[in-house]
């Protein structure tokens, strides 16, 4: 940052950048609890709606009762975000705010009416409306949380694969040509299929924890039983989908993106038939030496698996940091300049527009043509005009690293939670008869769980009239398991969050612009004071907030 | 038809009507704000807190899309308001934060920091918001202290399009008189708008009679203020601009003239200004068509706020006039021509916002379905209820 262009100071750009993170921290402990129990608890109600039992009545408020406490703070936190793009984000708001705005006005008028009208008829309504209108605002609620996170997502996606946009010399900002461009882009589908699905593993391994906590404690045991049934099988469902979607986002990273998933892997110098790392010893607190260095050390790799995360093909081209820096040449035959020539045109692009606007102002018209045209030319590296060092477009590779693996092994490992859990709390089938081998009894017993998984566990069927063998037979060490699973989920689900956002650093904008031309004209120490008021005030709701939880879940559903 | 300046005027309007229904839903920061003036038994305030409870999402949701909006269609004034008078709006949301967590903590078995800290919060939200909002709006009549400069992105000294030219960052805005008193007047409407509504809302003979009493109160204070404020700017010099070379002069009583001089915008005044009186007196002198008090107030009222706020607004604005003018530097102001997105963003919006009359529809719906009947003492202490 020590750029001939900039006199801002660079510790407002580093709080300023802090503030942001801190809130986007604290608003996504809370919006993928809200997403992932919005289902939940909209399958318990439906079930309810359809058999008319009390029992599910009272096990799908008593997790509405958790997603309320939880919905407030996302609510909190929610409106600090929309806001500080502007307070603390002003140069940026300014230069693409035509774009960057319109999915944010979009989330207010179809989103958040929707939530904030049908959550008061959920939570008040029960003795209001009919079943099946407060049934509808139940799953309306749920929708309209997903919607919101579909436009802040497409707002999300379009700073990290800017299109649909153009720069207008006149007025001086980016300016949108293609709304179908900006709310469709394949990096935004991959991001909302991605971070919404992997949300539902969330409030389904918090709803497994939680009811494996009654497991525990041998205390409404068919609350629990039914409520882990359902968890897991949502859980389940969406974990998959969560691989499948987390591995078409690394494809779109790799081809939009590919310095992000450089970082990502701490890969120095990439080329054909890279293998993915599964560990290396990357210092967690250092930026390691990715000009020197061959590869990070210790480094333990599943072959050509890179290659295929990254181009689909175990042959693969993934260019490494330095190839980025350096240029090369991509699958497709194009060359990726380097560094040095985008810092160049950058600077091209500012000259031109500094041109432009002169030649404006002295009404030198048919200079105009020529200059825009010459502007437009460089414009894809403009961001590159503000950069002077090679170490200013690396991103902190160990958090990236880090953050990647842990995201990863975290989902590979509810995955199992889920399989083990369903396997342990579906019933066997019975025994099959004498002479019967051993694979067909496995073939048996796999179709047997299938099948009641699919049908929801027969979770309509009074738990004593079922043949299965209760709560005991589900190992406590599980138990123990899908409980402490919950801190685990949110450490992974933050983790995504890092992956996204650390790996585009330093860019607002990917390539146009950098965040220490993104910020406002800000005193550093105005920032620091919101900055730690903001964690106070942010930790100690928080607090209250886990306060409340764990009561209200000591409290139990009052079946 | 809908040409560029078309588009403008509409977005113009669409942002004037949100920040009008979101003053006249600020009655929910008005009834939190005398939570400990009308509620003198703990019963009494839960009573209050749900009341409000059950409607703080629209204020949040009216206050998030107004802000996303404005971005959307004037980003220039989001970056240089927001960006600039940053402890003005930082200490907005401060109070907003805290009301959004105070409704659902207040009441939980394991709340740490014990019911009344959160009560207290509602408090201080429902004065500081009306007040520190109102004082914000009150600037696009008295200006701000800006400096906008688009030629800094090329600027080797500085990138920064849009500056705050003192220290103070928006605090500066507290110390003009005319905008505390602006303040004031919102507060104080939403005060009284405070009582017509949990008035209208609650079944509580104790809580209406102390309604009632509040409510003339309010009332006086807010016209007093309000008139004050009125008089000011229409006697004032205004920010004017001419449209063909966007140079900004001083014209003298120009708010006057924007008002005064068009029927539709003085007529909207005129009849949001009876709406509003005839809401606080129809409460104390009409009976319903049951003979029952009349308890509508809060329809009448809340419409002509509404009127004439939208009125207010869009004569900041319209007629040549900079809605956001700069103390600082005259020509740094920002009007709708200079501040305002692209053709091809608005006229996108535009086909967005078809979609709010189906929204106002389902909330209207809910709305009415949720409040067929008061609410009582029975059903907030009802555990089924799932009360604050």
């Amino acid at each position: 940052m020590e750029n001939e262009l900039f006199t801002i100071d660079s510790s407002m750009v580093d709080w300023s950048r802090a503030q942001f993170a801190l809130t986007a921290i604290y608003h996504w402990l809370f919006v993928p609890l809200t997403l992932g129990l919005a289902v939940i608890m909209g399958i318990m109600e439906t079930i309810y709606y359809r058999t008319g039992r009390d029992f599910w009545k009272q096990t799908a408020q008593f997790w509405q009762r958790l997603f309320g406490i939880n919905f407030a703070m996302g609510v909190a936190t929610g409106i600090i975000l929309e806001f500080e793009f502007g307070t603390n984000w002003s140069n940026y708001s300014f230069l693409v705010g035509d774009v960057f705005g319109a999915p944010l006005a979009i989330e207010g008028i179809v989103a958040f009416f929707m939530e904030s009208t049908f959550v008061a008829v959920m939570f008040f309504g029960w003795k209001k409306v009919s079943r099946g209108f407060h049934l509808a605002s139940t799953w309306l609620t749920g929708l309209g949380a997903t919607i919101s996170a579909w436009w802040i997502l497409v707002a999300n996606s379009w700073m990290q694969y800017p299109v649909g946009q153009e720069f207008n010399l006149d007025t001086m900002r980016n300016e949108m040509v293609s709304f179908v461009d900006v709310a469709l882009s394949p990096v935004a589908i991959d991001k909302f299929c991605h971070t919404v699905i992997s949300a539902w593993v969330l409030g389904a391994v918090f709803t497994v924890g939680v009811s494996a906590w009654y497991l525990l404690k041998k205390r409404d045991v068919e609350f629990a039983r039914k409520s882990m049934c359902i968890g897991a099988i949502v859980g389940l469902v969406a974990s998959v989908l969560a691989a499948a979607t987390g591995h078409h986002s690394a494809y779109t990273v790799g081809q939009t993106q590919p310095m992000k998933l450089a970082a990502m892997e701490a890969l120095y110098n990439g080329g054909k038939d890279q293998s993915l790392t599964v560990f290396a010893a990357v210092n967690p607190f250092q930026q390691p030496d990715w000009q020197n260095e061959e590869e990070a050390p210790a480094r333990l790799a599943v072959p050509y698996a890179l290659s295929f995360l990254a181009t689909n093909d175990f042959h693969g081209y993934v260019p490494g940091i330095n190839d980025i820096i350096n240029g090369y040449e991509k699958e497709n035959g194009e060359t990726e300049i380097p560094l040095s020539e985008k810092i160049t045109r950058g600077n091209a692009a500012i000259t031109a527009m500094r041109a432009y606007r002169e030649a404006k102002r002295d009404g030198r018209e048919q200079e105009l043509e020529i200059l825009s045209s010459e502007f437009q030319e460089n414009m894809p590296w403009m961001g590159y005009a503000y950069v002077d060092e090679p170490e200013q477009v690396v991103p902190f590779i160990p958090v990236c690293f880090w953050a990647f693996r842990i995201m990863v092994g975290g989902g590979c490992l509810f995955i199992l939670l889920f399989m083990v859990v369903l396997y342990s709390l579906t019933p066997n089938p019975s025994p099959s008869g004498e002479g019967s081998s051993r694979f067909r009894h496995l073939i048996k017993t796999f179709w047997f769980k299938t099948k009641y998984i699919f049908t929801l566990g027969k979770v309509t069927t009074p738990l004593s009239t079922r043949r299965e063998a209760g709560g005991e037979a589900i190992p406590r060490w599980l138990l123990h398991a899908a409980l402490w699973c919950i801190p685990v989920a949110y450490i992974v689900s933050e983790s995504g969050w890092l992956v996204a956002e650390f790996g585009r650093q330093p860019w607002t904008i990917q390539d146009m612009l950098p965040t220490w031309v993104g910020v406002s004209a800000l005193p550093t120490s105005s920032v620091m004071i919101t900055f730690f008021l903001f964690l106070v005030l942010f930790t100690t709701m928080l607090a209250v907030e886990i306060s409340i939880m764990c009561k209200q879940i000591k409290r139990g559903p009052n079946l | 038809m809908m040409t560029y300046e078309f588009l403008q005027h509409y977005w113009c309007f669409v942002v004037a009507l949100l920040a009008a229904l979101l003053v006249f839903l600020m009655f929910v920061q008005g009834a939190n704000s005398q939570i400990f003036e009308l509620g003198k038994t703990a019963d009494e305030r839960r009573l209050l807190i749900n009341s409000t409870g059950r409607k703080w999402e629209f204020t949040f949701t009216t206050l998030v899309t107004f802000g996303g909006a404005f971005f959307a269609s004037y980003p220039l004034f989001y970056s240089t308001s927001f960006g600039g008078a940053y402890w003005l709006w930082m200490l907005i949301l401060f109070s907003f934060v805290l009301q959004a967590v105070s409704y659902e903590f207040q009441n939980k078995l394991g709340n740490l920091l014990g019911t009344k800290t959160f009560q207290v919060f509602l408090v201080l939200n429902g004065i500081l918001g009306p007040v520190l909002l109102g004082g914000a709006v009150a600037t696009f009549f008295t200006g701000s202290n800006f400096i906008v400069e688009r030629d800094n992105i090329i600027n080797e000294a500085t990138p920064i399009v849009s500056r705050w030219a003192n220290a103070s960052h928006g605090l500066d805005a507290l110390l003009d008189v005319w905008n505390v008193v602006f303040g004031l007047a919102v507060l104080f409407l939403a005060r009284l708008l405070g009582n017509l509504y949990t008035y209208n809302n609650i079944e509580d003979a104790v809580l209406a009679r102390r309604n009632l009493s509040a409510l003339w109160k309010n009332t006086a204070v807010f016209l007093v203020l309000f008139l004050a404020f009125f008089f000011h700017i229409m006697t004032k010099d205004g920010f004017a601009y001419d449209s063909a070379t966007g140079i900004v002069s001083m014209e003298p009583e120009k708010y006057f003239h924007n008002l005064f001089g068009s029927v539709p915008m003085l007529a909207m005044f005129l009849l949001g200004v009876i709406a509003v009186l005839l809401g606080v007196v129809g409460t104390y002198g009409w009976k319903s068509k049951d003979g029952t008090a009349f308890r509508g107030g809060i329809w009448l009222a809340g419409i002509g706020t509404v009127m004439v706020v939208v009125s207010l607004l869009l004569t900041t604005a319209y007629f040549n006039t900079c809605y956001y003018p700069s103390n600082a530097d005259l020509q740094s102001s920002l009007t709708m021509q200079n501040s305002c997105s692209s053709e091809f963003t608005l006229r996108t919006m535009f086909y967005v916002s078809l979609l709010v009359p189906f929204v106002l529809a389902y909330i209207w719906y809910a709305w009415r379905k949720m409040d067929q009947k008061r609410l009582t003492h029975a059903e907030v202490q009802d555990h089924e209820s799932e009360a604050y």
